[in-house]
């Protein structure tokens, strides 16, 4: 009934729906004075059952928030948030929603207590909703989620200090796992790991998916990261959605003059393609997220700007099916 | 081609031929990894080796074995008196007990001497100690039990509860304790006096004054670092992932963050200790804390000054107590903070 009346009936063929989502830090920039930071400012994008939308832009652009409000660890200023068909808005559908939804952490140093053993890490959400009857059950669990990530068994006694970046992001990806979520919010997890290590990881993550039948928000600062695994994509920038496309569309024909300058900047493995790439070097810095431009975000460093820019800010639209772009001169 | 690959000295292309396949076993050492290490037992390790932390150690267990088990045998109690005996110096006999001795029975001898009363000073020394001892070990509890709730909760919560919570804490850590206890054993004298809990009469107003002001006040310290170190340990990403999984906020701070402030714990309930033994010393000294006839060291070294001349071991030998105490305690609690914290050296 209220969904009628809000006028947004939930997509069956999406797990996570988000609408108009908004989070804005106060900020003290002076005596007395609070700033509105709008880290995330009116972002609306679905992700289907099953599928990896990466979400890419840069460091700054709000990517990191958005995962988290998405997951409610933040309070969000305005918007909604649907999870299989339900809203998220009450303290029991929330509680559900943390079982099956989880996240993994940028950085695996900061992301595990270093005064528990891996065993009760990975124990954790386990302990915290009564999944295990007793104990043995829980050995049980923990020896098959250690296995799942690719550990040793015999290391659950271990703290997490005295493992490697990689096996920290390992014991990281295990406890996200251990509540059997559907969605799983995968915020950076390679960026802080050795180049060697970051493709077991990312390969890991992806026969997880398949095994589980998961479903990720796959969080990078690089396209280059996302493309091979993500089904679609998303281009933030400054807080705010510019572009969305399948994966393959976008890396191949992007359309917003943002993407079209960070798909420019991807290194080319061959030479020959390589010398006749003509890479955009953007103008001017990332303006502070406090003093964002009037009207389109993107105007001030952008080659193809009008006046129109400056007054309102484009709204996403689909250019294309399937082919979503915010900018007024498509 | 691998010729001409191998050239290059400083080149790292490798020949795989020149090595061999490694054995099950020896990949099984790869695997192997150190022995585990808690933190806990890293920093007991790091005691372990501090020799004066250790000595001060053993220094406090040998003093604590005495004041709490030469009481339960020890021929003479605090409160008797013998007007024959008055004033002996340590190992004297009045003449009551020499006549006992030459009939060929045993007399226990005065250790330290007898006071102005012919009570045995040694044991009015050890319950002066144990006393010392007690107010010790229960501010640090108190310490402990508040300042961590307190703390917890300041910093768990933040904004206007903690600004709240730590102006609360400021207005306490201003408050001069002496004259605290001061007004509040003459305001209680009546109600304790009358008091049915044998207990409580028995330990007199200033006792019960002193005990009550350590809850009431001693805390704060405490209460402060443990609010900094949780306010430091909710940044950590650890406490966010145990958000996301859907921990509520008393677990996060059971398991994340009180685990996470247990150096800060100890040191500081360490330091505690000493502090508080030498405030009631110093309070008994001026005549505010125990009750006659009840000793503590304090309130000896006080009886002891009027007859500083003739009888300086009165005032020697609860003197020494007090400061082995005090020291062995200052000591053991910079090693702990040593142990526990080796960024906060020096
Ligand atoms: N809790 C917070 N309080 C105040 N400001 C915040 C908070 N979290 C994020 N911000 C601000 O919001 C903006 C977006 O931050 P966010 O961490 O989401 O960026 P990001 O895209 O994840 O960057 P990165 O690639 O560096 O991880 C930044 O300007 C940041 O300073
Ligand atoms: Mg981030």
């Amino acid at each position: 009934m209220e969904e009628i009346k809000k006028g947004f009936t939930p997509d069956p063929d999406c797990l996570v729906q988000v609408r108009n989502l908004k989070m804005f830090f106060p900020i003290t920039t002076g005596f007395l004075k609070t700033t509105m930071l709008k880290a995330v400012n009116d972002v609306s994008f679905d992700i289907r059952r099953g599928e990896t939308l990466g979400l890419v832009g840069e460091s700054g652009c709000g990517k990191t928030t958005v995962g988290r409000t998405l997951l409610q660890l933040y309070k969000p200023t305005d918007g909604e948030i649907w999870f299989d068909g339900r809203k998220i808005d009450n303290k029991e559908a929330l509680k559900n929603f943390r079982r099956r939804a989880q996240m993994v952490f940028q950085d695996p140093y900061s992301s595990l207590n270093p005064r528990m053993t891996v065993g009760d890490i990975v124990a954790e959400p386990i302990d915290v909703h009564h999944l295990c009857a007793n104990k043995t059950e829980r050995e049980n669990r923990i020896r098959e989620l250690m296995t799942l990530v690719g550990l040793n068994t015999e290391h659950a006694t271990r703290y997490a200090h005295e493992f490697s970046g990689g096996q920290r992001q390992r014991i990281g990806i295990a406890r996200a796992l251990a509540s059997k979520p559907e969605f799983i919010v995968c915020d950076e997890p390679v960026s802080a790991l050795d180049v060697s290590i970051q493709a077991q990881v990312i390969n890991m993550l992806e026969d997880l998916q398949s095994r589980l039948s998961l479903t990720y928000l796959f969080i990078a600062h690089d396209i280059s990261v996302v493309k091979h695994i993500s089904n679609r994509i998303a281009v933030m920038y400054l807080g705010r959605m510019m572009e969305l496309a399948s994966a393959n569309e976008l890396t191949k024909h992007p359309l917003h003059p943002y993407t079209v300058s960070l798909m420019s900047a991807v290194p080319v493995p061959d030479p020959k393609v390589s010398r006749n790439q003509h890479r955009i070097v953007l103008e001017g810095d990332v303006p502070s997220p406090l003093k964002v431009p009037s009207g389109c975000p993107f105007r001030p460093r952008c080659s193809r700007a009008t006046a129109a820019c400056a007054e309102a800010c484009p709204a996403m639209r689909e250019v294309s099916p399937g082919h979503f772009a915010a900018c007024h001169n498509l | 081609m691998t010729e001409k690959k191998m050239k290059n000295p400083l080149s790292l292309q490798i020949d795989p031929a020149l090595f061999e396949t490694a054995s099950e076993e020896e990949k099984a050492q790869q695997v192997t990894m150190r022995e585990s290490v808690s933190f806990m037992r890293d920093a007991m390790r790091r005691l372990r080796k501090n020799r004066i932390a250790m000595i001060s150690l053993w220094v406090i267990l040998l003093v604590a074995l005495i004041a709490f088990i030469v009481p339960t045998f020890y021929p003479y109690t605090y409160t008797k008196q013998d007007v024959t005996a008055q004033n002996l110096g340590p190992f004297q006999y009045s003449a009551k007990e020499q006549m006992k001795i030459d009939k060929g029975m045993s007399v226990f001898p005065h250790i330290m001497g007898t006071d102005n009363l012919g009570r045995d000073y040694a044991i009015r020394v050890i319950y002066g100690t144990r006393i010392s001892l007690l107010v010790g070990i229960f501010s640090a509890l108190i310490v402990i039990v508040i300042g961590i709730i307190y703390g917890s909760i300041s910093g768990y919560f933040g904004g206007r509860v903690d600004m709240v919570m730590m102006r609360i804490v400021d207005i306490i850590y201003s408050l001069p304790d002496v004259l605290i206890v001061i007004l509040l054993s003459v305001a209680i004298k009546d109600w304790v006096s009358t008091s049915q809990n044998a207990l409580i009469a028995r330990l007199g107003a200033g006792m019960v004054s002193i005990f009550i002001v350590f809850g009431l006040l001693y805390w704060v310290s405490m209460a402060r670092q443990v609010r900094g170190q949780i306010l430091s340990i909710k940044k950590q990403e650890y406490v966010l992932a145990s958000r996301a999984i859907g921990a509520t906020p008393a677990r996060i701070i059971r398991k994340h963050m009180i685990p996470n402030c247990v150096s800060v714990i100890i040191i500081i309930a360490a330091m505690q200790i000493p502090s508080a033994i030498f405030t009631e010393s110093f309070l008994s000294f001026l005549g505010l804390g125990v009750s006659v006839p009840m000793p503590s060291l304090g309130s000896l070294a006080s009886d002891a000054r009027t007859a500083l001349r003739s009888y300086p071991y009165q005032l020697i030998f609860p003197a020494l107590s007090i400061f082995l105490i005090v020291l062995s305690f200052n000591l053991l609690g910079n090693g702990l903070r040593d142990a526990f914290d080796p960024k906060l050296r020096n």
